[in-house]
This record gives structure tokens, sequence and C-alpha cells, in this order.
């Protein structure tokens, strides 16, 4: 494996770390976290559940934020601000670096994901004063955002490899929208006729598949999430983030840099 | 073993809204630099230097062409171990200080990670940057993103390096540095091309220059050749508030500034000059030839020929037409075409 | 003393700044505590009738949107309490919205087995919709004892219909997690479907199987509107008991006490002595006091209900 995978990964991580704006986010999903305990308080008898749907959620979502802001700002910037000049006068491939900063980003949101658990964790710890066996499945559903993430940042490396910063962002926001209805989507594809079913079954299940990654409502009741589950999301995040680096590579291989 | 050859590189983008129309950015070029020379790259903004050195970087690709960098293809990777590249108004990553910015270049340069932090401290050194080596290049001014874009650009001791505009942004003093950066280059075996608009650079530094406009590759000549040769003229200065009538006579083009006179003469008639200088008892301050300077075979090559006269005419005219018909202007979406029309406007720089 | 003119600008914005935000938070207060807009408000819980589009809109969040629906839920429920509306039209609907992004959400629908179904103003007055909402409960929570605990109860309290009731009870007491009462019940729900014992035990296990305050202080009251609704049925026999033994009617408790049939002064849970009316019936001193009692009142007097409690 060639180093220089590793040390752009390693300079988008610390870039990212040395963005404010991370600070802030985080900030903001640990105090949310601290409000579930309070929201809960109002609602008897449901405290651990607002406490994981709260906490998770906003977990889930401003990690998908951050992931936008900080993958377009990392990559689409770069490309508009020129910094890549010199960078790839070097001997770096267009596609190291394309890979290089997808590892960075990524790494980056498995901290923050590791920092914001740390506050959910805390607040069910406050509401049950100790860890029952289902809050292990908390992990799980935490893990299946890490998976969101992957995701998510391939997408927004996907599209800076071609489109402005500001467009790429709505793109990749955007497709998490329309991802998380998969499900309807691929239901609706199989109710068409004719002609349509095979445009509307292509882009059914070419968009990512957002749905089967979010099971915050399940673990805050404290359901199992079965293996094969776990197995068959781990198995499709990885094909699907590697079919959009891929579709950045390739596409970034042939840009001209203005 | 040449350092550069260019074979036929050309550049072409499609321009317009709409109706899109290829625009020549580089017309085919031909060049080749030799192991060890300081090559200056001359022609005015827009004329091309930049997309040459982008071409060859890598950056951009090629509509035709190619070109081979220290003997390999320009597109292999490795010979990009041997290059060194500073870009013009370089833009680094704001949040990191000077020295992890170069500990960084020379991690992805290959530099071998035993010597790397000494190495980085010596270029910092070397541009004088060692005081401000730890703060972040957000807050560094324009010189100073210049001299760390040189040490970037020499970290990893390249056998060529590529400088695009090096001393814009500098003072007298900074280009003065950078002037003997370039010189200390070339004592050590490098080959420098770099490109510029600033003529008296180019003049003390380079072997060779080659003057660029329109995409197209004017004249390529070594500057001692140029420089040579008289014109056949002479070039008298005295003191005197006007300018003698009998020196007028003998063919002279003269010009009173405060209480001197400059007058330029046929060389046939040195001795007769005097002659009038002596008779009018006027104090001589200098006598010298006039020799060719790099600015005049620069304008020559500027100045289009009859016939590229009329090509660029009948283009305008079409132009004129386009634009009258349509009622809206095109915009170039190229950044290269929109710099070039300015610079037709505005007339040849200096 | 002077001031720059950078001075005073900051002054004036300071000053701006405390007075805006003063005056935004007072109209707020003035919006939440406006009873007249209440209706609109209220109406606000629901934008979107349509429980599948908001699943939709959801985007997969549908926990944390149940949530919200449910605490809107109660709060509409006792913000309509308070203003002695009578009106509980939303209940219904807020509570499906619910059920239906949370189908697990099991508060939910013992909040409505609790107040939907019993009339206005101690609850909505929609047993047919409770009991919709218990049956789709079942469907997504087979195993939940509770549910068929709740549907038991609706049997039994507003349809009186003791053969179903006995058969949820069953159901119920036939999962592997279930109460010790659910077997009892369904038992009792044969032969002594209308005995207070039953009614006793129903409340009990209510009151048991929640953490909710509001839930828990109605199981309380009926609790106790049974013990009157005992206690003056007894006194009343014994009443009778006495008057064919003496061949007339006692003119007031003490009688029976001579008599023997009872000991001390009967008194209701609240603490105040029954009154033997001249008829001979059993009236309680302060039937405002008691509520949900069905016996001790003036002829033709309603079960008293609860007053509006102070908003939660």
């Amino acid at each position: 494996m060639n180093p220089r995978i590793g040390y752009i990964a390693f300079n988008t991580f610390r870039e990212a770390v040395r963005d404010r704006v991370l600070y802030n986010l985080i900030a903001f999903a640990l105090v949310l976290s601290g409000a579930a305990i309070i929201v809960g308080e109002i609602s008897i008898d449901i405290e651990r559940l607002v406490v994981v749907n709260l906490g998770l959620t906003a977990v889930s979502l401003f990690g998908v934020v951050i992931a936008i802001f900080i993958g377009i700002g990392l990559v689409s910037k770069e490309i508009d601000k020129r910094t890549l000049y010199t960078v790839l006068s070097r001997p770096v491939r267009r596609w190291e670096f394309v890979v290089g900063k997808f590892f960075g980003l990524t790494g980056t949101l498995v901290v923050n994901t590791f920092l914001m658990a740390v506050g959910v964790f805390l607040a069910l710890l406050y509401v049950n004063n100790k860890f029952e066996r289902m809050d292990l499945w908390v992990l799980a559903a935490l893990y299946f955002i890490v998976l969101q993430f992957l995701i998510v940042c391939a997408l927004a490396l996907f599209f800076s490899s071609f489109s402005t910063p500001l467009m790429s962002a709505v793109f990749t926001f955007a497709l998490f929208v329309i991802g998380n209805l998969a499900e309807d989507m691929r239901a609706l594809a199989r109710a068409t006729h004719g002609a349509a079913v095979w445009l509307a079954t292509g882009i059914a299940y070419l968009v990512p598949n957002f749905s089967a990654l979010n099971v915050i409502s399940q673990v805050a009741h404290g359901d199992p999430i079965p293996a094969r589950l776990i197995l068959y999301n781990t198995v499709y995040a990885l094909l699907y983030s590697a079919m959009a680096i891929s579709g950045a590579v390739l596409i970034f291989q042939r840009r001209n840099l203005k | 073993m040449a350092a550069i050859e260019i074979l036929d590189l050309e550049k072409s983008y499609l321009v317009g809204f709409w109706r899109k129309r290829p625009k020549l950015a580089l017309r085919p070029l031909r060049l080749t630099i030799e192991a060890g020379e300081v090559f200056g790259f001359l022609g005015p903004n827009g004329a091309g230097k930049t997309t040459t050195l982008k071409l060859l970087m890598g950056l951009v690709f090629p509509t035709a062409g190619t070109a081979r960098l220290l003997g390999r293809a320009m597109d292999d990777p490795a010979v990009k171990s041997q290059i060194g590249f500073l870009p013009e108004q370089p833009y680094f990553y704001d949040h990191l200080s000077a020295r992890e910015l170069l500990n960084y270049y020379g991690q992805l340069s290959g530099v071998p990670a035993k010597g790397r932090s000494a190495r980085v401290e010596q270029m910092l050194e070397r541009v004088g940057l060692s005081d401000s080596a730890g703060v972040q290049l957000r807050k560094f001014s324009k010189g100073m993103l210049q001299r760390v874009g040189l040490a970037q650009a020499i970290l990893h001791d390249p056998k060529l390096v590529f400088l695009d505009e090096p001393m814009s942004g500098l003072d007298p003093m900074g280009r003065r540095e950078v002037r003997d950066l370039i010189q200390q280059l070339r004592s050590e075996g490098k080959t420098v091309f770099f490109s510029t608009h600033i003529l008296s650079d180019a003049e003390a530094l380079c072997d060779r220059v080659g003057v660029i406009h329109q995409g197209e590759l004017r004249g390529v000549g070594a500057v001692a050749e140029l420089m040579t040769g008289t014109q056949g003229k002479i070039e008298i200065i005295f003191y005197a508030q006007k300018v003698p009538a009998s020196l007028t006579a003998l063919g002279a083009e003269a010009r009173v500034s405060g209480d001197m006179v400059n007058a330029v003469l046929p060389e046939e008639q040195q001795d007769a000059a005097l002659e009038v200088l002596r008779r009018e008892h006027l104090k001589l301050i200098s006598l010298a030839p006039v020799r060719r300077s790099l600015e005049e075979y620069y304008i020559q090559k500027l100045r289009p020929t009859e016939v590229q006269n009329t090509e660029v005419q009948n283009e305008e005219k079409q132009n004129e037409a386009r634009r009258n018909r349509n009622g809206q202007n095109e915009a170039a979406t190229d950044e290269d075409l929109r710099k070039e029309k300015q610079e037709d406007r505005k007339g040849v720089g200096a | 003393m002077k001031m720059t003119a950078t001075g005073r600008v900051n002054v004036v914005a300071a000053a701006v700044l405390l007075c805006s935000m003063a005056g935004a938070m007072a109209t707020l207060h003035a919006i939440d505590h406006n009873d007249a807009w209440q209706g609109a408000v209220a109406q606000d819980a629901i934008y979107v009738t349509s429980s599948t589009a908001l699943r939709r809109m959801s985007l997969g969040y549908t926990g944390l949107l149940a949530d919200i629906y449910w605490t809107r839920a109660v709060q509409y429920f006792g913000r309509q309490h308070h203003a002695d509306s009578g009106d509980f039209t939303l209940l219904a609907p807020l509570l499906e919205i619910t059920t239906e992004l949370d189908p697990k959400l099991y508060p939910a629908y013992q909040f409505g087995a609790n107040f939907l179904a019993p009339k206005p103003p101690g609850g909505a007055g929609l047993p047919g919709a409770a009991l919709e909402l218990i049956k789709y409960g079942i469907e997504h929570n087979p195993d939940q004892w509770r549910l068929y605990y709740n549907l038991g109860f609706l049997y039994y309290t507003e349809f009186k219909d003791y053969a179903k009731a006995a058969e949820a009870f069953k159901q119920g007491a036939q999962l592997p997690v279930t109460n010790e009462f659910m077997p009892i019940l369904a038992a009792r729900m044969a032969q002594h479907a209308g005995e207070f014992d039953t009614a006793r035990m129903l409340w009990v296990t209510t009151y048991q199987s929640t953490k909710e305050a509001r839930i828990r202080q109605n199981a309380v009251e009926h609790l106790l509107a049974l013990q009157v609704d005992e206690e003056v049925t007894q006194l009343e026999q014994v009443v009778d008991k006495y008057r064919q033994l003496k061949g007339r009617l006692p003119s007031s408790t003490a009688d029976l006490e001579r008599a023997g049939f009872i000991h001390g002064t009967p008194a209701d849970p609240k603490g105040h002595p029954y009154k033997l009316m001249p008829d001979g019936r059993i009236e309680v001193q302060d039937p405002k006091n008691l509520y949900f009692i069905t016996k001790g009142l003036p002829p033709g007097a309603f079960p008293p209900q609860p007053p509006r409690e102070a908003n939660h």
C-alpha cells in the first residue's frame, strides 16, 4: 500500500479537525443529547425512548451535515482554489488523491461519531442509572450510522469531482433525502408498467439505500438487530461507496483543472 | 539529454455559451530545453505561458501533441519526483504552518523520513522563513507565500524546476533574493524554466528566451546573441541646455532632460559629433554604442506580421457581426480567453 | 460625563437588544396563555393528517417524530381538560399518528384506552376509536400483555361486553410474559363480571401497569368510588335487615349501631359520615368530592366528575 494515500488522509483529517465549524456542530449535538434527558422527563415512561431517538437522530443528521460541508469544502474548494496545483505536480496520482481524501473524511466522521456517541451513552446512563443488555444494540445503530456516512462522503466526493461546491452540496443532500425513501421508490417501481418499469427500477436501485441503515426506532425499543442485516448493510455500504469513489476517480482523471 | 522536449503540444478550448466554438489557447508548440539551462518564457498576460506550464504539469490535458520531461513521457508519475513547480499566485492549505506544509509536501514527494525535518528547516532558512515557520499560512502575506512556494518547489532537490512568474508580489529585496536563488539553482546544475513578463529579469538570468504571444511561439534565441550586435549607432550624452543645431544636421535624434542632452547618431558621425562638442565647449558625459536590448527583440516578436494582422482583423469583424446579430454578449467561459481579450484592448504589455 | 459616538451607539444598541428580547418573550408568553387561540394552536398539532405522508417526510427518523407527536397528544389533552371545553376532537388523530409512526409506542395505546373512551369531560367519548387503536396495537405488538389488558378493560368498562373481555384477558394470560392477574381476571369475567372485587382488581392492575400520573390518579379515584359504592350497597342492605327485624326504618345510623348491625359511625373514604335518608337510602355527605360514584347520590343526579386540574 503506498504511503501517499495515508499522508493525504492524515492531512485531510487534520484540516477537518482544525476547521472550527466541526466543533460547533459537535457541541450542538452533545447539547442535544443532554436536552433529550429533559424532554424525556416530560413524557413519562419513555425517557429511554426519547434519549435514544433524539440522541441517535442528532448523531445521524449532524453527521450528514458535517459530511457534506466538510466533504465539499475539502475537495470542491480545493479544486476551486487551486491548492491542488502544487500537490499534483508531485508524484501523486489523481486517484490516490481522491482515495486519500475519502479515508481522511471518513476517519474524521468516525471520530466525530465516537465523541457524540459518548454523549448519548452518558445520557442513557443518566436516565436508567445502569446499562442494560438492550443498550448493546445502540452500538449496532451507531455502526449503521457510520456506514451511512461512508456513502454520503463517497457521494460528496463524486459530485465534487466535477461540480461546483454549492451544487455538490445540493446534489449530495438531495440524494440523502431520496435515499431515505429508497424503499418506497422500489415499491413504486414494481408497480409501474411497460417501458417505464426499466427506468423506474433502474433509478430506484441506483439510489443509495439509506432506509435500511436507519434502525434508530428499533434500538430505541430495545429490539435486537439481526446479524444478517448487519452483514448486508456492511457489504452494501462498501460496494456503493466503492462505486461512487471509482466514479469520482474516473471523472477526476480526465478533468482539466482551471 | 534534453531536459524538456515539447512536441507540437496544442490546447484548444470550447468557448461560447450556446454554440461552442474552439479557441486555440496554445498553437502547436515545439520547443527543446537543454539540461542545465535557464530558460525564460516571455509573453504578455494571457499569451499562453501558464497554459503551457499547466500542460507540462499534467493539470490540463493537451488536445494534441505531447512532451517529454527528463527523457520520460510527461504523464509518467515517476518523473514528478524530479520536478518542482511554483504556480502563479499560489494557494496552499491555510490551516497548516509553513513547516507543516513543507513536511507534508516532502512526504508526498517521497523525501525519506530520516532527513526530512532537517531538510525542511534548511529550505525555510534558504527562503528566509525560519522565523515564521510555525505560523499558519492563512496569516502569511503575499510575499511570504511566494517564498513558501519556492521552498516547496525545490524541497525535494529536483533536477528540473518550473516557475510561473516567480517575481510576482515581491518587493525589490525579494526579487533580488529570488534572482540569487535562481543563480544558485543554475550553479547546482539544475534546469530552470520560468515564465515572466519582466524583461530585465530575463536579461539577467536566462541563457535562452522564448517569446510567446496569442498562443504562438514567436521566437527563440540565446540572450547573449540577441543582445550583441550594435545597430550601427552610438549614443552620446553631454551637458547642454539645448541641442546644438550642427548636431541635428548630422542626423542626430536628440532629447533634452534637465541640463543634459541625449543624442543618438549613426556611428560614422562619431568623430564629427565630438568635433561639435569641442567647438561648442560642451562637456562630454558618455559615449557608447547602442546595444540592442531584449525589449526590442521582444516587441518585435510581438508585433503581428501582415498576414497575421489580416487574420486577426477578419476574426474581429466576424465577432462584431455575431454580436450584433444575437444582441447578446457571448461570455467566454475560458479564463485565458478573457484575459487575452483584455490584453488586446490594453495593447501590448511590457 | 461625555460619551463618545461609539459609546452612544453601544448603549443604544444594547438597550434595543434588551427591550426587544423582553418584548419578544412577553409576546410569546401571551400567545401561550391566550385560551382563545388554543384552538388554532392545537390544530397546528396536526398539519399533516396523512400518516403515510408524515412517515415519508420524516425520512426514516420516525421514532423521534412519534415521540414528538406523543408529547403533543399528552399536552393537548391536558390543555383541553384545563380549558373545560369538553372538546377532545384531536386526541384520536394525534394518537393514531403517533402509533402509525411508531407502532411500538405502548404509552400511546394505554393513554388512548384510558382517555379516548370515557365520555367528556373525562375523556373524548370515543370508545370505538379506542377499540380501533388497541386492536391496531395488538396487531403490531402481539406479545404485549398490557394491550390485551387494555382491550379487556375497554370491553368491561365501556362496552359491558364481559364475554369479549374474558376472551381478551385469556389471550393475554397465555402470553409468555404476562401479569399474574390476567388469568384471574379472565376467570372472573365469566362469573363475577359486575362485582366489586373484579372491578377493583381491574383498577389495581391499571394503577400498577403505569407510571403516568394522570392514569394513576384516575385509577385511584375509581377505586375510591368502588369503595363508596360497595359501602353504600352494604349499608342499604343493613338498613333493609333492620326494617325486616324492627318493622320500621332506622332514624339514623346510630340506631343501626345500637342494634348491633354495625360498629362505629360509618364514613366515606374521605372521612365524612354517611347520611341516612328518611326513605331508607344512604347518601354521601358531599357528592361533589367523590368522583365516579354511582351509589349514594340523590335521585336523578349524575356521577360527579373530577374538576379541571391545572395544566401540566
